[in-house]
This record gives structure tokens, sequence and C-alpha cells, in this order.
């Protein structure tokens, strides 16, 4: 095998804008918190400007990445550390959703009954002698003194009511996309640029439609049903749970829509080259596996 | 921020840029390595400065130098310091340095990702350490920040703690991935899995533990968040949520941390050990299989850590013997490394002497350990200094006196200077005796009943407490002569060798010392 020279670059000055963005990221995001009750406070300011640092260095270095591979710096072997890279990415997302679904089995197999008096450590009832373990858990153990009661909670409303349920809605939404971007994939793979481009779009576009009916449901949540962050340990892994996947959906999204635009107006991406588009579409059905969890344990069982 | 992509034909005639330019923007794995191991030498001596505060406080009973608020905030400081700022960057800067060099590859697999995820620390720690300057000063609820300490009866320096966690955590996390990518992907033809060098295979599996842990930190920094500021009850019973459940995904983290805290240690004495044997390592595949089996099992002990805490009998049962089975691999590397020594022909230079008391000290703490884990024992021991004197053991003379081990070892191929052996030694001699005068004592006042993180004590345990400050301020002040010994070496001193150590094996002794800027643009044999 004849050896192709690794692309080093000499230096950078990308990675030391992105630290210093994020250093003022995160004082901006500490302080802003910090003075969450004080409407004088300008901190929000110093959080605004690290992000739009940050997301603007980012715009830039992967802008320099495309263009050394558009130039030819790149070679299998430094394709292939993107691919490692991207997978192992992909693997710490999974721990980071593993944390939160965690919580919510511990609270549900072990918190909540041990406090509504069942199991070997049951004695943790004398606490809140009236309260029931249930799940969803609307009446918080201390009776909503400390927490809000919430009227009603976002799981599955029996077979009758299922046209007016949002998250079924979303389901079919999501898993359907992960389908189309898989459609655009096999476009590509053909050499097909114009199936790929209306299949992303496509894609794209139902990314859209998702984030839509997730405000929505949230909209419902906090208008009508009372439900909130503040209700108890039902709304917070709800919220926790659906907002950081919404959060992801909305990065996933961005990503496919990037490789939209770089394929559309940018021509980029062929048969043989196209591991950018890969990369974000890996990362949309990571999303999707999320998805079909949380709608498994957090909206169904 | 050109996009001028000139091709490079002239590599190997490459200097590094001058000025300060040089550290901010620079790309090379051997420059980032320097960064990280100097950043660890600084955050080593804060938070050892700490650890002074800790023990000039406990040399007598009663109140004499610091407040017990502030007291608390250097406790805190010192641990988040010790771990995050000091031993974790100090393995990624040797992984920095060796690896590349170590498997024949001309960088790291992704080499801007690697400025990065050194450029951040500086700002996380500097966030950290002010946050003692901000009103209800630092954080004081323990490196371990159980809830509600660290939520409901936090100071509000807390959110500011928070988000540098978050920014130390994703700092690891990229770290993680390049380590991992460089060995999948960058290994020289003929360099096979089974034939790597075990500070490579130590870091493999390390760097895979830090993926798998630091994002579950991060979710538990981030519910913290959330209770704190935005009326979640994650760790609040009243809600429905548990305390106790912070503790779980804290220690899902925290046990695979430790881990990742002793991996690279491993990896290193094993190669320190072979050297100054001048033998073959002994049971090189055990050793592999050892490691792996450690990380496996230190996924499934986390509650040992809380025994205590009120858990269903089946729950403590099952940790405790999932505990006791890492006894098995630890014990066949102690063995591993003993029977190396044997019948070779051994010559103590000071990174052989360090490692000789890291197998030795490390398995002290090891044995405190299996103590620990015994439920009963560990009913007794919980929260006294029993427990501080066995992870002390494992961290001070396992994980930093393989690091001081390491930098002995390689300062010769980093820096082109032999290093004074004598200061070297008297160096060791130092520490040897200081660490064992500061924490073997505490063993006993933990067993007679002291309780730990507290800034005053019983009349009972003044004398062992006396004798441990004095012993902590040894150790403390040899550390000045360490830092001294380094910038000596890297002034001057006897020109190295290549191959530096009679007995040393590997690739990186391969090439010239101190290395070139850059090494093995084009792979190297492996035979």
């Amino acid at each position: 095998m004849e050896y192709q020279k690794y692309y080093v670059p000499e230096s950078s000055k990308f990675p030391i804008f992105a630290a210093i963005s994020l250093f003022i990221l995160i004082i901006g995001a500490s302080s802003t918190i910090n003075s969450l009750d004080n409407p004088e406070s300008n901190a929000s300011l110093i959080l605004y400007t690290g992000l739009a640092c940050f997301l603007a260095t980012l715009f830039f270095w992967f802008r320099q990445v495309v263009k050394e591979n558009n130039a030819g710096l790149e070679s299998t072997q430094l394709s292939q550390s993107f691919v490692y890279g991207m997978a192992w990415f992909i693997f710490s997302e999974v721990m980071f959703f593993a944390a939160f679904f965690g919580a919510l089995f511990y609270v549900r197999t072990f918190a909540v009954p041990w406090l509504g008096g069942e199991g070997e450590k049951g004695l943790a009832n004398i606490l809140w002698q009236d309260f029931e373990a249930t799940w969803p858990l609307i009446n918080t153990p201390d009776g909503g003194k400390a927490f809000v009661i919430a009227a009603k909670s976002m799981s599955f409303p029996g077979w009758e009511n299922i046209s007016h349920w949002l998250p079924i809605y979303n389901t079919i939404v999501l898993l359907s996309s992960s389908v189309t971007v898989h459609f655009a994939h096999l476009g590509l793979k053909k050499g097909n640029k114009k199936t790929f481009n209306a299949w992303l779009a496509i894609t794209v576009l139902l990314a859209l439609i998702f984030v839509g009916l997730q405000a929505l449901e949230y909209y419902e949540a906090y208008a009508h049903f009372g439900l909130t962050l503040n209700s108890g340990i039902y709304g917070s892994t709800f919220f926790m749970l659906t907002g950081f996947h919404g959060f992801h959906v909305m990065l996933g999204g961005l990503m496919l829509a990037v490789m939209l635009i770089r394929s559309v107006f940018y021509g980029h991406f062929n048969e043989h080259k196209h591991f950018g588009f890969e990369a974000a579409s890996w990362y949309w059905h990571f999303v999707d596996v999320v998805w079909v969890m949380l709608f498994l344990f957090v909206y169904i069982l | 921020m050109s996009s001028v992509i000139e091709s490079h034909h002239d590599d190997h005639h490459h200097g590094p840029a001058k000025g300060l330019m040089r550290w901010l923007l620079t790309t090379n794995h051997k420059d980032i390595g320097t960064l990280y191991l100097w950043f660890s030498f600084a955050m080593f001596l804060i938070g050892g400065a700490m650890a002074m505060v800790i023990r000039a406080e406990l040399f007598q009973p009663g109140m004499q130098i610091v407040q017990p608020e502030f007291y608390n905030q250097m406790l805190t400081l010192h641990g988040l310091i010790m771990v995050f700022g000091a031993v974790m960057p100090a393995f990624v800067g040797l992984a920095n340095w060796l690896i590349p060099m170590m498997v024949g590859a001309p960088d790291m697999a992704l080499p801007r990702l690697n400025n990065l995820s050194f450029w951040l620390l500086p700002f996380a720690f500097g966030i950290l350490l002010s946050s003692l300057f901000m009103e209800g000063g630092a954080p004081n609820f323990g490196w371990t920040f159980y809830a509600p300490l660290s939520t409901t009866y936090a100071p509000p320096s807390v959110t500011f703690f928070i988000f540098s966690v978050h920014i130390m955590g994703a700092s690891s996390i990229m770290g993680s991935i390049n380590v991992i990518v460089t060995i999948m992907n960058m290994r020289a033809p003929g360099m096979d899995l089974m034939k790597m060098p075990l500070f490579v295979w130590s870091w493999l599996i390390t760097a895979y533990l830090l993926i798998a842990v630091m994002p579950v930190l991060a979710g538990a920094v981030t519910m913290m968040l959330m209770d704190i500021h935005f009326g979640t009850s994650f760790f609040n019973a009243a809600g429905g949520g548990d305390p106790v459940l912070f503790q779980h995904i804290f220690w899902f983290f925290g046990h695979p941390e430790v881990y990742i805290m002793i991996l690279p240690a491993f990896g290193i004495i094993s190669h320190i050990i072979e050297t100054f044997a001048r033998k073959q390592l002994f049971g090189y595949e055990s050793m592999v299989w050892a490691m792996l089996s450690i990380a496996i099992l230190s996924f499934v002990v986390w509650a040992h850590h809380m025994f205590t805490v009120g858990m269903p009998l089946a729950a403590e049962l099952f940790f405790m013997w999932a505990t006791m089975l890492i006894a098995v691999p630890t014990g066949v590397k102690v063995f591993n490394w003993v029977a190396t020594m044997f019948k070779g022909s051994i010559s103590f230079e000071t990174p052989m002497l360090f490692a000789i008391a890291f197998v030795v000290l490390f398995t002290i703490g090891g044995f405190s350990g299996l103590m620990l884990s015994i439920v009963p024992a560990d009913f007794q021991y919980h929260d006294t200094y029993f427990v501080v004197a066995h992870f002390h053991y494992v961290l001070v003379p396992g994980s930093i006196f393989s690091i001081m081990a390491a930098v002995y070892y390689w300062i010769p191929k980093w820096t082109g200077n032999m290093y004074d052996e004598r200061m070297g030694r008297l160096h060791f001699w130092l520490s040897f005796v200081g660490v064992n005068v500061t924490f073997f004592p505490q063993h006993w006042i933990g067993l007679a009943g002291m309780p730990r993180r507290y800034p005053d004590y019983a009349l009972q345990f003044a004398d062992w407490n006396m004798v441990s400050t004095a012993g902590a301020f040894l150790f403390g002040a040899s550390q000045i002569l360490f830092l001294f010994i380094v910038l000596k070496t890297v002034l001057g001193g006897k020109k190295a060798t290549p191959q530096v150590w009679e007995g040393a094996r590997g690739l990186e002794w391969s090439v010239e010392s101190p290395a070139p800027y850059h090494t093995f643009s084009t792979p190297p044999k492996v035979k």
C-alpha cells in the first residue's frame, strides 16, 4: 500500500478562539442564571456575546475543514479519523442521555415506591404519610407545598383518545424522517444528487415539523395541563428528557440543513465522498433511537 | 482566518513558531503535551498549598488558623483541583507526548481538537478558582458535591462551579476521542493491538472510560443546576426525587473516574519496571486483560461508596462482592510486576525507585480498599480518616508517584538532558518518607473514630494529627525540590542518548533526544 501523508495543520487559530468564546459563554451563563431575579442585570449580554463568538468560530472552523477536504489534503486515513471521531462523539451523547434515563428508572423503580411505603426502604413513607406512589406522579409527596401539582400528565391517554395525543404524531414524523434520510443516502450512493437533495430536504422539513409539534406540546403542558418544571419528579424527568432530546433534534436538523445547503448551493458530496452528510445522518438516527426510548419509557409505560 | 492552504513538503525541517503564539495556536502533540504537563504541575502546587492549609489547621485540636467555612472551601477545592486539574491533565499530557511516538504516528489524529481540549482547562480552572473571591465564597460541599449540600445549601458560586465542570468534561471527552482515534487509526503498519506498549493500552481503556462517564457527570451537574434555579426536584424528596439519586449518578461517574486516575499509572509502571529490571515484562497479555476487566468491573461497583446511605440488602451484597472481584485483576498486575523484577538485573535510578514504591504503597491502598468493601466493616470505617488514608494511598503514592516516575523516565527524551540523579533520589526519599508519615497514621486515627471533613477534632487524636501534618509539610516542601529539578533539566544537563536507558524498549527510544518537533512523518517499521 502506498503511504499517504497525514495532514497536520501547522497551527490553527480556531481552537483558542473557541476556548475563549466558551469562557465568555459560561461566565455569561452563570451570571445570567445567578441574577435571574434581578431584572436590571445585563449578564445575558455576556452570554449572547459568548454564544455568537462560539458559533462564528465553529462556522469558520468547519468551513476550513471543508475547504481542506476539497483541496485534496485529506487522505483515506484522515477520513477514517473523522469516522471514528463522530462515532465516539455519538457514544458520549448516548451516555449523557443514559444519566437522565437512569434517573427516571431510579425514581420510578425505587424512590417513588419507597416514598409511598412500598418495598425494602418503604420507611421513607414516614416523611409524608398520606402520599401514595403512582406513576405518572401527579400528586407530589408534600401535597403540593413546595411544588405545583399538575392537572394531567403527558402519558398515553388510552386508545380512544389516541388521535388527540401529540406524541403519536411526533413519533410518526421522526421515524419517517429516519427513513427519508436513509433514502437520501441511498440516492447519493447511486450518484443521484437530485434524489439526494429531495429526500434530504424532506428530512429537514420533518425535523422542523417535529420541533414545531414539540413546542406545541410544551405550550399545552404549561398553558392547559399546569405541567411545568415545578411539577415534581414527573415534570422534572419529562421536561429534561424531552427537552434535551428536542435540543438534539434541533442540532441534528441544523447539521442536515447545512449538508443540504452544501449540496444544493456548493455542489458538495458525490457517491464516493460524503462523510459530512453521513456523520449528520448517523447523528439523526441516534436522535431517532433516543426518541423511541422516550416514547416507550416516558410516554407509554 | 485565511483559507490559504499550503502543502507541506518540508515537515522535517520545520521548527516551532516563536513566542506566545506557538503555545496558543499549536497543533503539535509534543507542544500540547508540554502545556498539559505544566498546567498540571501548576494545579498540583495550588491544590497542594490548599492541602497545607488543611493540615496546618489540623496540626492541633481547636480552631487556630482559618474559619470553618474557609476550611470547607479549601477541602472542596483541594479535591477538585487535584482530581480534575492535577492528576487527569498530567496523564493527558503524557498521553499527548508519548502515544503518537509509541505507535509510530505523525501526530494525534485530530490536532486542532487537541489544542482546544487543552486550552479549555485554564479557563475552566480560572473560573473555579475565582469563585474564592465571589460573594458567599467558593464551593464548600466537598469534591463529591452531594445534594442537598450542593443544591439547597450551596453558595451562589455553585452555578460557576457547575459550568466549569461542564467545560472540564468537554475537554476530557474531546481529549479522549482524540486518544482513541489516534490509537485505533494511526498505528504504524505492523503495530498490532497486542504489540502495543502497555501505556498505550492503558490509555485506550482510560479514554473509553472517560467518554462513558464524563457525560454522566455532565448530566449530574445539569440536574443540580435545574434543581437550584429552575424548580425541578431530582434530588428533593418533597417532589418525589431523592438525594440518594445524586449519589448514585455521581458515583456511576465517580468510580470509573478513580480508575481513570490509576490505569495510565499501570501502563507507566509496567514500562519502567521492565526497563530497569532489564527483563521483558512478565505476562503482557494478562496485563491487558487485567486492565480490561478492571475497566468493565468499574461500572458495576459504584454503590460501595454509599453502603451506609440506606440501600436494599441485595444491593449491598452485590456491590460488596463485585468490588472484591476487582482485587483479582489488580492482584494479577501486582504479581506480574513482582515477577518481572524477580531475577532481573535491577538498578535503582529515580524512576525505578518511584515505581517500586508505587507497587508497594499502591498495594497498601488496595488492601485498605478491600477492607472498606466489606459492608459491615464499612459501617465502622465510613466517613472516617481511614477512608482518607485509603484514597490518598492510591492517589498520592499511586497516581502521583507514577506521574513523577514518568517525568524522570521520559524527561531526557523530552528535553535531551539527563536530570540530576542525586537530586532525583533525594526527591524520591523525601517524598516517600513524607507521604507515609502523612497518611499512614491516618489509618489509625480513622479506625479510632476520627471523622473526615471536620476542621476540629477530639483530643485523643492530637498526637497522630501532629505527626501527619509534619509529614504533609515534608512532602509539600519536597515538591519544590521537584520543580527545581525539572527546571534544571529543562535548562541544561548531561546530554541524553537516543535510548537514554540501557533496558529501554519501544519506538520513542528510537528517535533522537530531545525528540524532533515532528516524528514519524512516514511510519516506522515495526518488528
